[in-house]
């Protein structure tokens, strides 16, 4: 008989950590929103649409998005350099590409819609911690969209898939090892961005992108209420 | 339907009487938001009322700026929309010494002016009409200018009601800006007081009266 997979932290294969969610968190950005998964903490602002600066970039047939992200020095318990260094470019440049397709920049030519984020604790899923936020963030800047983006990591220890890796599960090392899957997607279940890191079969891959879009529903939940308390009762 | 808070991509109502207005778009008899906001509907017409970003210039806005810099035949003037905003000479309703603008208009003062004109090399202003012109003094602070149309109230009934209340004259730019001029600081600080209650509940039914409570709160 297999013996069932049991996650360090006792949480059932489909099961998220405890996400809370809030909009408004940097008064001086056009739009901000805080997400928080388990330990995973990330904070975006969003500016403008303003002018693009440098003029070279400007781009007179749509807007742009630009996006940094950035992990403090304190989020982990390595302290890490601070500043730009390859795994953030990436992430920025991900992170951009997983909220453009739901912005409509077109209405905004040689503008430029800035995205920071930054994460102050990290205990993996960072990027998807980061998406989250910035989708929010954008909404709460006024930036038309076709949707919210929604994105959840879904791993593979050994030769179970779970939803939602912790620092602790990333470092699993037995059998096949960790996989971790990153999905962002829209409400109607189109992903907008998808990573792998590691081995998985077809199949099972499938199985992810199912699993990833249950959650991502849950994740939207959250990001909705979060965006509709910070109006409060219309009466 | 009544008024409700929507996020982009949320479907607001189905059916296919209603029609899409502002921030709004049809597809399959469903219609989606577009925008973070009050859904509304008027008519069988839904419009998403914005209700936070950034400043849009629209043609016919009274906004006030700050002069940015002087050039040979005008102004820059900063107004807080993307693209920056230029007074030319000819649109000032006295005569101009080219050698001596900045005694029209030096760099740093603030004025009021209207949108006249947008186009794809960017705003012009015009100072041609009652009420546009340098601001000599008072009190001048920022909200949000998607909140200006409440701070206005409907037909100005707030701004009279603020008005009554503090005795200030109260000017309001469409990007949010609003100049306060009163007979002492600590009557425009109420005013301003006043307007930043007004920003927070702004979303809220029966505002009017929700800041005639708040003025006699404040005034015992």
């Amino acid at each position: 008989m297999v013996k069932e997979f049991k996650r360090p932290d006792g949480r059932k294969l489909t099961e998220m950590r405890p996400i809370k969610a809030e909009v408004g968190v940097v008064p001086n950005a056009d739009g901000s929103a805080m997400f928080q998964s388990g330990k995973t903490i990330a904070i975006a602002a969003v500016y403008g649409p303003k002018k693009m600066h440098p003029q070279h970039k400007q781009d007179p047939s749509t807007g742009q998005l630009r996006c940094e992200y950035n992990m403090i020095s304190f989020s982990v318990d390595d302290r890490i350099r601070p500043g730009r260094n390859r795994r953030a470019m990436e992430i920025s440049e991900i992170t951009k590409w997983a909220l453009e397709p739901s912005v409509m920049l077109e209405k905004y030519p040689n503008q430029v819609v800035d995205i920071h984020i930054n994460i102050i604790q990290a205990d993996a899923g960072t990027r998807c911690a980061g998406i989250n936020a910035a989708a929010m963030a954008l909404a709460h800047a006024g930036i038309p969209m076709r949707d919210i983006v929604s994105s959840i990591s879904i791993g593979k220890l050994d030769k179970t898939l779970v939803v939602d890796l912790t620092k602790e599960e990333e470092d699993f090392e037995e059998g096949e090892g960790p996989t971790d899957i990153p999905v962002s997607m829209t409400s109607d279940g189109k992903v907008t961005h998808m990573q792998l890191d590691g081995k998985i079969g077809v199949k099972q891959l499938q199985e992810s992108i199912d699993m990833a879009y249950e959650a991502c529903k849950e994740v939207r939940e959250v990001q909705k209420q979060a965006l509709k308390d910070f109006i409060g009762e219309l009466k | 339907m009544d008024r409700k808070i929507v996020i982009p991509g949320e479907i607001i109502i189905e059916g296919d009487e209603y029609l899409p207005g502002d921030f709004t778009e049809k597809k399959n008899g469903k219609l989606f938001a577009l925008r973070y906001g009050l859904a509304e509907e008027q008519n069988n017409l839904i419009k998403v009322i914005p209700l936070s970003g950034v400043y849009h210039a629209r043609r016919g806005n009274v906004v006030i700026g700050k002069v940015e810099n002087i050039l040979a035949n005008g102004w820059i003037i900063d107004i807080g929309a993307a693209d920056t905003a230029f007074l030319s000479i000819m649109e000032v309703p006295k005569y101009v010494n080219k050698d001596a603008m900045d005694e029209v208009l030096n760099i740093g003062d603030m004025v009021i002016a209207k949108i006249w004109s947008i186009n794809k090399r960017g705003i012009d202003l015009s100072l041609k009409s009652r009420g546009l012109g340098r601001i000599e003094e008072g009190l001048i602070f920022e909200v949000n200018s998607n909140k200006v149309p409440r701070i206005i109230g409907k037909e100005g009934s707030m701004i009279k009601i603020i008005k009554d209340n503090t005795g200030c004259d109260i000017t309001v730019g469409q990007n949010g800006m609003v100049l306060l001029d009163g007979k002492d600081i600590d009557s425009e600080l109420f005013a301003k007081k006043a307007i930043r209650f007004i920003e927070k509940k702004s979303h809220i039914q029966g505002l009017t009266a929700e800041v005639e409570k708040w003025f006699t709160g404040e005034k015992k």
